[in-house]
């Protein structure tokens, strides 16, 4: 993959055209900097990572750059041009286009309609339905990025709903591309497809900035690689004069292990053993259809699967938060298939749930009361009747300090914590009571490096301990890196389930898109 | 076989529609042959009643197109009857229809300030509204005035001939043909122009208008006292044009009946008239039967149908269709 890469190097010497040009910006928001005194500049035909954690100010950086936010200090060029971005309108106009987490496309309409809109092309009054259909097929074509524009977007897969967005921005005469964590939610080859096409946009001439935290990605694709970290440029680099482990040392400011240190697994008894299970979604649609699962006492099974395919109805159907259609859900022998949660988790399963707001806190409570949300009635928290709050806070100093949640205090709102720190008061509570079965869905999903690195000693140390411990992540160096048999879903089954040993990123890609 | 092909390139909802306005059209003209006066009157009846709340539901969809529940159709409707009605008194229907239509705009802008400005809840702002009508109708109500004129009745050449559906669709008052109009342009609005794709990318995924550069407050604030006019030149049908008298609370619940066919319809204009009509169809019969003592009931329950047909068409309707995704729901920019 690295060989094959188009050499931009000289590009980058600076013998191509200056498109875009950030010096010194600084923002502040009420009580942090997120910006302070960035630079940085992108040439024609040039892909430049960003690299960094989550609150680096990655995120705060590029929506200056389209125009969402303001820079209080500093200065933007473009082409040469000093500029003041007022709106993503303004950004547009200036030739930025920029493809965000969060795909913004209107789900019930076409590919074409999307692309087109607020730049309808028309007859008279009315939309020119062909017209827009043409220039999709036209810019498709052009770019290698294959798409039938009168397909409607929410019936296509992410990969391609990715194009839609690459297309729209290109429609709108973007030479500037921005893309902000475009990996996250792809299946490898989608990935792989999509660094091709980043390739082939930057060999026509266009500029690309690329946000990612994923090593790999920034190895395989990047011409140079500017690396945040609290805010500022802390290093350059030219990823072929580089490796990972300098990246993510100079991403983290210390070294990290990339690998999770563990021994080979001890599996004990069979402590789940899902049989045939059949589970709807929220919108009664079959998700799980004929699942069988085992998971034994010491050790972990990963889930790899593209999202959406019926990961998190398996996890809620296993810790009892969604009805089961048919099948069975035993827990060390125990059948729980239509206990409630409350019932499941007394018989010892922990669970740390996918949406850590949604399910895993009470945001407007305190910490204290988030670590005793499964258990707040039993002993030693409550007595007949009444919560004894001395036990309440003793537990909370202890576990706060040995996960080292960041709070200033165990009566603070939990909504304060950042999303690492919320995600440790859910690990924490989770794995304080010595569980018999461990459910963690995305354990470390939106968390920093440094936490992640904590997490998954936590679960490998419940494993040692002697729980059976399920990970669901959409991380599948998530999966590689923690599991000791590797289970891949799709469409509602587990298609294969392979020890770590046989367990490689191609062979799991293809599974996972549904191949044999 | 000309007819065959084009049948077929045609999509699934236009040729259901097709294929309902065929069987509609046949069913009345048999009905006709048989019972030819009655069947008149009843269709008759169908469009009278039908039209104020094909209008009525008008504003929902253009309102919950760009992502605001509008439950204050009730209230704007009432005050825009009232307003119709005492402007009609004073200086001519003319004048009435207009400063009806005004003021239903008005209270449409007031909506959008507290669901789009100020992000309250819009089930409250509305609730506000209807509350607040009822209240300032009453108080300022008087009895005995009688409006300088009324709407006459215009006959369109050559089409008020067709056998029934010249006497029913044909031979009406201005805000009726008004009303046709309304209908069928902002069905072509809605899904064959810019403002249509924005105004339906703003109800669906504010956020993805807002990033292409549409501005996703003007839409709605326009939209929703757009909604208000629509709203108020309902009322001011019911009062100036088809009854020439106003009552106290005489929307009696319209307002929510239309958003019920606004469901029923699909959010789209032509279908939510259909809706429209096949409500009016309901009542002329029920009204036709009882009138010939073919069934006995109090009148105080046939006054109860809107009602009844609102409850049964959310039971059956609400959750199976899918409604604009960011209805009622405030937008923040990031």
């Amino acid at each position: 993959m690295v060989s094959d890469r188009i050499d931009h190097d000289a590009a980058a010497g600076g013998t191509a055209e200056l498109l875009l040009e950030a010096r010194g910006i600084t923002k502040r928001f009420p009580g942090v900097v997120a910006n302070a005194d960035v630079s940085l500049q992108l040439h024609r035909g040039e892909i430049l990572a960003l690299l960094g954690e989550n609150g680096a100010g990655k995120s705060t950086l590029v929506k200056m750059l389209f125009g969402l936010y303001r820079p209080d200090e500093g200065e933007i060029r473009i082409k040469g041009e000093p500029v003041t971005l007022r709106s993503p309108k303004d950004a547009i106009s200036r030739g930025i286009g920029m493809v965000h987490q969060h795909f913004q496309l209107v789900p019930v309409m076409t590919v074409a309609e999307n692309v087109v809109l607020g730049a309808e092309p028309c007859r008279g009054r009315f939309i020119d339905q062909r017209r827009a259909a043409a220039e999709v097929r036209k810019l498709s074509e052009r770019y290698g990025l294959a798409v039938d524009p009168a397909a409607t977007v929410e019936d296509l897969p992410v990969g391609t709903q990715q194009r839609v967005e690459i297309i729209k921005a290109l429609f709108r005469g973007a030479e500037i591309l921005i893309l902000d964590e475009p990996t996250a939610v792809l299946t490898p080859q989608e990935t792989d497809e999509l660094l091709q096409i980043m390739r082939e946009l930057a060999a026509r001439g266009v500029g690309i900035i690329f946000i990612t935290h994923k090593l790999r990605e920034v190895m395989a694709v990047a011409d140079r690689v500017e690396v945040l970290r609290g805010g500022r440029v802390v290093g350059s680099a030219v990823p072929s004069r580089t490796d990972e482990a300098g990246l993510a040392s100079m991403m983290v400011g210390r070294t990290v292990v990339l690998r999770v240190d563990k021994t080979p697994a001890q599996p004990g008894a069979v402590m789940l053993r899902v049989r045939a299970l059949q589970v709807d979604d929220d919108r009664h649609q079959r998700a799980v259809r004929g699942l069988d699962l085992e998971v034994r006492a010491g050790e972990i099974v990963g889930v790899a699967g593209v999202q959406g395919n019926g990961q998190r109805e398996l996890v809620e159907a296993i810790c009892g938060m969604r009805p089961i259609r048919s099948g069975t859900v035993e827990v060390d022998g125990r059948d729980t298939t239509s206990m409630n949660a409350k019932a499941v988790n007394g018989l010892g399963v922990a669970h740390i749930p996918e949406d850590r707001e949604k399910h895993g806190l009470v945001g407007s409570y305190t910490i204290a009361d988030d670590l005793v949300l499964n258990r707040f009635d039993e002993e030693p928290f409550a007595r007949h009747g009444l919560r004894d709050f001395t036990a309440i806070d003793k537990q909370a100093e202890q576990l706060v300090q040995r996960f080292d949640v960041r709070t200033p205090s165990i009566h603070t709102e939990t909504n304060a914590l950042s999303g690492g720190n919320k995600q440790k008061v859910i690990v924490a509570r989770e794995l304080s009571y010595d569980a018999k079965l461990v459910v963690a869905a995305q354990p470390t999903r939106g968390v920093d490096v440094g936490s992640i690195e904590f997490i998954h000693r936590q679960l490998v140390a419940e494993r040692d301990r002697g729980a059976a411990v399920l990970v669901v992540s959409a991380e599948l160096d998530e999966i590689l890196g923690l599991s000791d048999r590797v289970a891949v879903m799709s469409e509602g089954r587990i298609v294969a389930m392979l020890p770590i040993e046989e367990a490689d990123r191609d062979r799991i890609g293809l599974l996972m898109a549904g191949g044999a | 076989m000309g007819i065959v092909n084009a049948l077929r390139r045609l999509s699934p909802d236009s040729r259901n529609t097709l294929v309902a306005v065929l069987t509609g059209l046949v069913a009345a003209y048999i009905a006709y042959g048989i019972w030819d006066f009655k069947a008149t009157a009843v269709l008759g009846f169908m469009v009278r009643y039908s039209t104020p709340l094909a209008l009525a539901a008008m504003c929902g969809i253009l309102c919950e197109r760009s992502g605001v529940v509008n439950i204050g159709i009730e209230g704007q409707m009432l005050v825009g009857a009232f307003v119709a009605f005492f402007g009609a008194t004073w200086a001519g229907i003319v004048f009435g229809v207009v400063a009806g239509v005004v003021v239903g705009a008005l209270l449409g802008a007031f909506l959008a300030v507290c669901a789009v400005s100020w992000r309250i809840n819009q089930i409250i702002a509305g609730t506000v509204i209807n509350i607040l009508a009822a209240g300032v109708t009453s108080f300022f109500y008087r009895q005995g005035r009688t409006m300088k004129g009324s709407m006459p009745t215009w006959e369109i050449p050559l089409l008020k001939d067709i056998p029934l559906l010249g006497k029913v669709f044909f031979q009406n008052q201005p805000l009726t043909y008004l009303t046709f109009a309304i209908v069928i342009v902002l069905q072509v609005m809605l899904f064959r122009t810019p403002w249509g794709l924005r105004t339906r990318a703003v109800g669906e995924h504010p956020s993805a208008a807002d990033t292409v550069g549409v501005n996703v407050s003007l839409y709605r604030y326009g939209n929703v006292a757009a909604g208000g006019a629509l709203a108020g030149l309902a009322g001011a049908l019911l009062s100036v044009e088809a009854t020439g008298t106003f009552e106290r609370g005489m929307t009696s619940g319209r307002g929510f009946l239309a958003l019920a066919i606004m469901i029923m319809g699909r959010w789209r204009p032509s279908l939510a008239w259909a809706a429209a009509l096949f409500f009016g169809l309901l009542n002329g019969l029920v009204n036709q039967l009882n009138f010939e003592r073919v069934i006995d009931v109090p009148p105080q329950f046939i006054g109860m149908l809107p009602d009844v047909l609102t409850i049964v068409v959310l039971a059956t309707f609400a959750g199976r269709v899918r409604a604009p995704a960011a209805s009622g729901q405030p937008y923040t920019k990031e």
